[in-house]
Order: C-alpha cells, then sequence, then structure tokens
C-alpha cells in the first residue's frame, strides 16, 4: 500500500509537526503528543479533554480550540494515548475548576485514561469522565467490552466545550456529554479495510463485491459481511439499524452526522446523506441540523457512518454555538 | 533469581517480542486493530533503555520499573494491564530482595495475574492473556518445589497450551469482542505475548 510517509515509526510526530506548522494558534508538544488551546489553562474554565488513538482525523486534535476541545493527545496509530501523556495534558487545561475527559469506549482508552484520571485527582484536580459509546453495531452485554464510542463523540466535543466556554461546572460540562451520548446512535459500513502505517497492508481482505456491515473504527472486521447493494439500500438498512436500537418518536428533532472513514468521495457521502435526509424523514424524525463530511475516520477506509442525535433546545443551541478550530468553524 | 537473571528475563522478553512483532501484528489484525507486536516492541525496547538508566539493585525493582515503563510507553490495553502485572509482581516480592526463590516468585506471578484481572475484568475463557497467564501460574506454582528451571519451564508449556486454546474460545473482552462468533478460529495476541514471556523466562532460568 503507497502512502506518504517517511518512517512508519515517526508518523504521529511527524503529523503533529505539520499541525503546529499549520496552524500556529494552537500549542502543539510533539514530544508528549499533546495539542492545546492557546489560552489554556483559563482561571474558572472547566478544561475539556479527549484523545485516542490516531488514525481518526481530524478527530481529536482537529477539534482545539475556541468552543470546543481544550486540549487532544493522540496515541500511536489506532493505540490509546498513554497515562502520563493525558495527565499532562489535564494539568495543561486545568484552570481550577476541573477537566471532564472524554473517553470512546474501548478496553484500552478506559483503561488508560483511568489511570490518569487517578493520577490527577491525586494533583488535586478533579476529573469528571464522559465515556462514549454510540454504535449500535456492537451488543452491549456482557459478552463484549460494550459498544463503541463513535461519530456522536464529535457531537459530545461539541456541546461539552460550548457548555465549558459559557462557565458551567464540570459535573454540569459532564451530565450533558452523556446526555449526547444516551441520546445518540451511530452504525458504519465498510467498503475496503484500512491499512496502518505499521502493517503496510489492509487489515482484512473484502472481495471487490462485499461490504463489511457494522465496522467499528480500527480496521478491525465488522459484524457480518454481505454482497454489496445500492446507497439506497445501505442507507435503509442504516437508518434501521439505528432507529431500531434508539427509536425516536415522530416529530424528534435531530442532529444527524453523514461521516465518511476516510476513503470515501463528498460526493458518494453527500449523496447517502440525501437518502438518509429521506429516510428520516419519511420515519417522521425532523433534521434540525447536519454534518457531512470526514470527521471520525479509519485512515484509508472507504466507509462511513451515519449518526442520529435526538436533539433537544439546549443540545442545539450548544451545537450553535461559536467554534473556532481547525476542523469545525461556524458563528466567529 | 537474582537481579542479573531478572534483567535477562526482561531482555529475553524485548528480543522474542522484536523477532515476533510482525507475527504478533499479523495475530491482531485478525481479531483486533494490527498494533499488537508495535506497541510490544516499543514498550520492551524503552524497558531495555530505562533499566539501562536506573541499575535496579533488586529483582523487585528491574520488575516495578519494567511495569511502570510499559504503562508509560504502549498504550493500548496492553500497556496498562501487562505494565500493571509486571509492577504487581515486584510490589509482592521482598523489598530488599537481591534474589528470590521459586517460592517468592511463584507467589509474586500469582498476585500479577490478580492485578490483571482486577484492570480488565477477564475470566478465564474470555480469549485474553488470562488464558495463558492463569494455567502458567499454576504450573509454576505446581513445579515451584523443583526450583526456577522447572518451574519456569512447565510455566511455558502450560502457558503456550492455553495460547492454543483461545484459538477456539469466543472473545468477550477486547476489540475482538465485537467482532462476536467471528474471532472464533483465531488465535489470541495477548495469549501469545504472554506465552512469550514465559517462554523467555524459561530460556534464562534453564
Amino acid at each position: 500500500m503507497k502512502k506518504f510517509i517517511n518512517d512508519p515509526a515517526a508518523v504521529v510526530r511527524e503529523a503533529l509537526a505539520g499541525v503546529a506548522a499549520a496552524h500556529p494558534d494552537l500549542r502543539v508538544d510533539i514530544e508528549q503528543q499533546i495539542v492545546v488551546r492557546a489560552d489554556a489553562p483559563r482561571a474558572g474554565k472547566v478544561g475539556v479533554l479527549s484523545g485516542g488513538g490516531s488514525g481518526h482525523e481530524p478527530l481529536h486534535g482537529g477539534f482545539v480550540g475556541l468552543g470546543m476541545l481544550d486540549a487532544a493527545c493522540p496515541g500511536e496509530v489506532f493505540t490509546s494515548p498513554v497515562p502520563d501523556q493525558i495527565l499532562a495534558a489535564t494539568q495543561a487545561v486545568d484552570g481550577g475548576a476541573g477537566v471532564v475527559h472524554i473517553v470512546k469506549n474501548y478496553t484500552g482508552d478506559v483503561m488508560n485514561f483511568q489511570m490518569a484520571a487517578e493520577l490527577a485527582s491525586d494533583e488535586g484536580i478533579e476529573v469528571q469522565t464522559v465515556l462514549v459509546d454510540d454504535d449500535v453495531a456492537v451488543e452491549d452485554s456482557t459478552w463484549t467490552a460494550g459498544r463503541r464510542g463513535t461519530g456522536a463523540t464529535l457531537i459530545v466535543e461539541k456541546v461539552t466545550g460550548a457548555l465549558a466556554e459559557a462557565g458551567a461546572s464540570a459535573a454540569a460540562v459532564a451530565a450533558a456529554g452523556s446526555r449526547v451520548n444516551e441520546q445518540s446512535a451511530s452504525f458504519a459500513i465498510a467498503l475496503t479495510a484500512c491499512t496502518t502505517p505499521a502493517a503496510g497492508k489492509p487489515g482484512f481482505e473484502l472481495p471487490d463485491d462485499e461490504m463489511e456491515v457494522g465496522v467499528g473504527i480500527h480496521g478491525e472486521p465488522g459484524r457480518r459481511r454481505e454482497k454489496l447493494r445500492p446507497a439506497r439500500e445501505i442507507a435503509a438498512m442504516t437508518v434501521e439499524a439505528i432507529l431500531g436500537a434508539k427509536p425516536l418518536a415522530a416529530g424528534t428533532e435531530a442532529i444527524v452526522l453523514v461521516n465518511g472513514l476516510g476513503g470515501t468521495p463528498l460526493i458518494e457521502l453527500y449523496l447517502l446523506y440525501g437518502e438518509v435526509a429521506a429516510l428520516l424523514d419519511k420515519a417522521g424524525v425532523q433534521v434540525a441540523r447536519n454534518l457531512v463530511g470526514n470527521y471520525v475516520t479509519s485512515l484509508d477506509m472507504a466507509g462511513m457512518s451515519v449518526t442520529v442525535c435526538r436533539a433537544d433546545a439546549e443540545i442545539l443551541r450548544l451545537w450553535d454555538a461559536p467554534v473556532r478550530t481547525p476542523a469545525l468553524r461556524w458563528g466567529v | 533469581m537474582d537481579v542479573a537473571l531478572a534483567r535477562s528475563w526482561i531482555a529475553a522478553i524485548a528480543a522474542a517480542v522484536a523477532e515476533q512483532a510482525d507475527y504478533l501484528t499479523q495475530l491482531d489484525s485478525a481479531i483486533g486493530d494490527a498494533d499488537h507486536g508495535v506497541n510490544l516492541n516499543r514498550g520492551f525496547t524503552a524497558v531495555v533503555t530505562a533499566l539501562d538508566t536506573a541499575d535496579p539493585r533488586t529483582v523487585a525493582e528491574v520488575l516495578v520499573k519494567t511495569g511502570t515503563t510499559l504503562v508509560s510507553k504502549v498504550g493500548g490495553a496492553a500497556g496498562p494491564l501487562y505494565g500493571t502485572a509486571f509492577r504487581a509482581i515486584g510490589k509482592a516480592l521482598p523489598a530488599d530482595s537481591s534474589t528470590v526463590d521459586a517460592a517468592e516468585l511463584g507467589v509474586a506471578l500469582r498476585a500479577g495475574l490478580a492485578a490483571v484481572q482486577k484492570l480488565g475484568a477477564a475470566v478465564p475463557g474470555d480469549k485474553t492473556i488470562v488464558d495463558a497467564y492463569g494455567p502458567a501460574v499454576a504450573a509454576f506454582e505446581e513445579a515451584a518445589d523443583d526450583g526456577l528451571p522447572a518451574a519456569a519451564r512447565a510455566a511455558a508449556e502450560a502457558a503456550a497450551e492455553g495460547m492454543r486454546a483461545t484459538t477456539e474460545l469466543h472473545a468477550r473482552k477486547g476489540r475482538a469482542s465485537y467482532l462476536g462468533p467471528r474471532s472464533v478460529g483465531h488465535q489470541d495476541p495477548g495469549a501469545t505475548s504472554t506465552w512469550l514471556i514465559f517462554q523467555a523466562l524459561a530460556d534464562v532460568a534453564a
């Protein structure tokens, strides 16, 4: 697999050097692998921090800035950050009002963030954790590690960031994040596997006429494999899975994200959005806000995910609040 | 086991992980996210450097330093799990341990297993590290009276058997659990690296 890299082991640090060069308004610590808002910490403001494996860009570093994250700590590709790194980011954004960790529900992420939260607490920093587990392709049972955190992470980060910017307490910010997560459901389909720089070849083999249904964002295979179908049928299958897992009453307002996994062109994402919007309309769901693009990616995987978040006036107000980050900016 | 042997053990693990990194990553790409070999290799390379710098005086210090370095360098689930295991093993040894006998090491290995199970909440049969580590500790304890070389050999054999048995298991923890029944038919990468750790102990203790 051809890639624009120098050395597979240096990809994350070299990409961070690029982020630093492109966004002088962010503080990038390449050694510790931390991206921090220039004005952090702000006294009295709750710090909002997220992190996870690299390879999902713009998540999370692309969402650092006014009205969203105060810091991001990217781990190695598809590998959660380590406790020391998360602690350093926590300290960098602690303005005395506590820090909210937004953690995607994966075994490694949960363990490393938990260790970091304990270390931060030893230093007198109040840490609240929001666990994101919106991927309804995984059964939430004692037979699995639980549902995965995927597309809803973006909405959680936007809403919590806006609330923290407005001066809310750590507990209130975390509660809003958890509410967004509970009210969100996502489902993904892949047309190809992705290739990590270290492996150099796709994570699994997928024939030209097949798709992975219920795929995650780390190159792992999905729940099942099926013959490829027209986009209309794929959209229907996706919306059905989402509404089946978290039904929405007719007239409910929603924020809808049609997200590319990294290797799917925008023209196809818009085509899918058209199908998804029509299906939701037919189901009586009012799409109040939407976002179409590559936001929570899986390296070069061709594929898409749909996230539907049940919205209310508060969530919509926080969604609309000004944001200025490398990957998301409006209202400023 | 004295400090030199403890350091040889860690060096042997580092060499085995480096040699098998691609194999571990290959196993992980089938049911996980294709990074197990890369991450452990980065971690144990850092451990070897950290031990050179720290120059520990006791077996306990060697193992605690190994664990601490793994926690701060590996990431993913493997970093906290192996890091916590080595830290717990080190902390369970007598603090002034310039040498430890097989019985003391057996107690410490058991403490490491308990720490892994507490952190990861995995039980035998979940298709994890525990499926190799559990049988290895039991075999080590049983053979401890015969001395370290015999106990380590028994542990390595039991770890290998436990590792091979994970192939038929349905993963219930970690990223492989997302695959549900599709995880069956693949050997668990974590159980495989656990076998490497016990095999390295058997090799240096022989």
